[in-house]
């Protein structure tokens, strides 16, 4: 059945988020949700990263592996093109916008092991996604997990001024705990688009 | 050599650290994203440790091997090569013999490359450390997210299906948690999991909220 992109686009941002539906992410929506302002910078730079690089895969696996019959090199080809696209934002950004380089920068050598990064380019070989879907897929993840990224560590701010939680429950505990439930809140989306 | 001096050395020392006291999931945070996704059921856990293992085992020798033919400036690239190569010959084999298990897993096998496990302890231990030290760290922090996350999907597993290695346990009539099978159940039971782990470690607790 064809998709439509759009419909996907969504789908990827409420319905079935990177972060909270698929679990991908955990370690850095745990060690980067503690300010809302360092959230926000690593949720843009995943949004750039994972476009990029699901659109550079999806041309490598199509018109490179596929053609040379070697599928089986995809994960290792697409690991190299995710570590090469973050060194060369990282060197374009040196150079050209030193203004960002402090605010979104900083969080770029720590993508390259971000699961939900290699998790898009997996999804869309499993899911046989075309070009388009793929664009509006890839995007739509990062935003997804961006708002996810987000709203943790707004909510771990305002919990750091009103509550008590307990000793062994701060920091990861608790964090978990707020992942959890949003989860649930976002499982009210689900019914709204469909995507498998 | 007494038995009981085997204790005292620093092989088991190294062993034991990465086992019991620096627990990767809990204490080090490292591997949540598959020891959330892949706990729902115990096969799958099972799968998913075991791999973890021979992945976390073999790229540490190898990264001990050539830690001092490894230029520091492309020691990521580096590590990334050999532990794609490895999980794909992991995937390869869980394709070729546990097809059903390879299908659950899907595309979780093929993240085991960006765990955090193998990167970090190849940065933390197996880039400075001789041979045999890395095998026995590589051993303990692989053992200690296996049995993580079989406990946590044995829980999982028995609540949301009523079933254990895919054997019924529970009566009849016992109505199946749904939530446990889905993402919210594995956020809450890990949180609980870690509290726990922290209370009967008695680790220093985190500052910060």
């Amino acid at each position: 059945m064809e998709l439509n992109p759009l419909m996907i686009f969504i789908a990827a941002i409420l319905t079935h988020n990177i972060a909270l539906s698929y679990l991908l992410g955990m370690c850095p929506l745990l060690a980067m949700s503690r300010q809302t302002n360092t959230a926000i910078g690593m949720g843009i730079a995943v949004i750039f990263v994972m476009t990029i690089t699901a659109i550079v895969n999806w041309l490598l696996y199509h018109f490179v592996l596929i053609p040379s019959g070697s599928e089986i090199m995809s994960y290792l080809v697409f690991i190299i093109v995710i570590a090469s696209v973050v060194q060369l934002l990282e060197m374009i950004i040196e150079k050209f916008f030193p203004r960002l380089q402090s605010s979104f920068g900083i969080f770029l050598p720590l993508i390259t092991v971000n699961c939900t990064i290699l998790a898009v380019s997996l999804f869309m070989v499993l899911r046989t996604y075309n070009f388009w879907q793929t664009v509006l897929f890839s995007s739509g993840s990062g935003v997804g997990w961006a708002l996810a990224i987000t709203i943790i560590a707004a909510i771990r701010e305002k919990l750091r001024m009103v509550s008590d939680v307990p000793q062994g429950l701060r920091g990861a505990g608790i964090t978990m705990v707020i992942a959890g439930i949003l989860s649930l809140a976002f499982m009210g989306f689900s019914g709204m688009v469909d995507i498998q | 050599m007494r038995l009981s001096k085997i204790f005292y050395t620093r092989g088991f020392r190294t062993f034991s650290k990465g086992f019991f006291k620096e627990n990767t999931v809990c204490c080090q945070l490292l591997g949540l994203c598959s020891a959330l996704a892949v706990s729902n059921k115990v096969e799958n856990a099972l799968a998913m440790g075991l791999g973890v293992v021979f992945v976390l085992i073999a790229s540490s020798f190898l990264v001990s091997l050539l830690r001092n033919f490894i230029p520091s400036q492309y020691r990521i690239i580096t590590f990334m090569i050999i532990i794609s190569t490895l999980v794909i010959v992991v995937d390869q084999f869980l394709k070729a013999y546990f097809p059903l298990i390879s299908k659950q897993l899907g595309p979780y096998v093929a993240l085991i490359i960006t765990n955090c496990i193998l990167m970090g302890r190849h940065e933390a231990f197996a880039a400075k450390n001789p041979v045999s030290y890395s095998i026995l760290d590589a051993i303990g922090n692989s053992l200690s997210y296996t049995y993580s996350l079989l406990l946590i999907a044995s829980i999982r597993e028995v609540l949301a299906f009523g079933t254990f290695f895919n054997i019924q346990v529970m009566p009849a009539n016992f109505s199946p948690w749904i939530v446990m099978a889905m993402a919210p159940g594995a956020f809450f039971l890990l949180a609980l999991y870690i509290w726990l782990f922290r209370i009967t470690a008695k680790l220093q607790p985190e500052k910060e909220m």
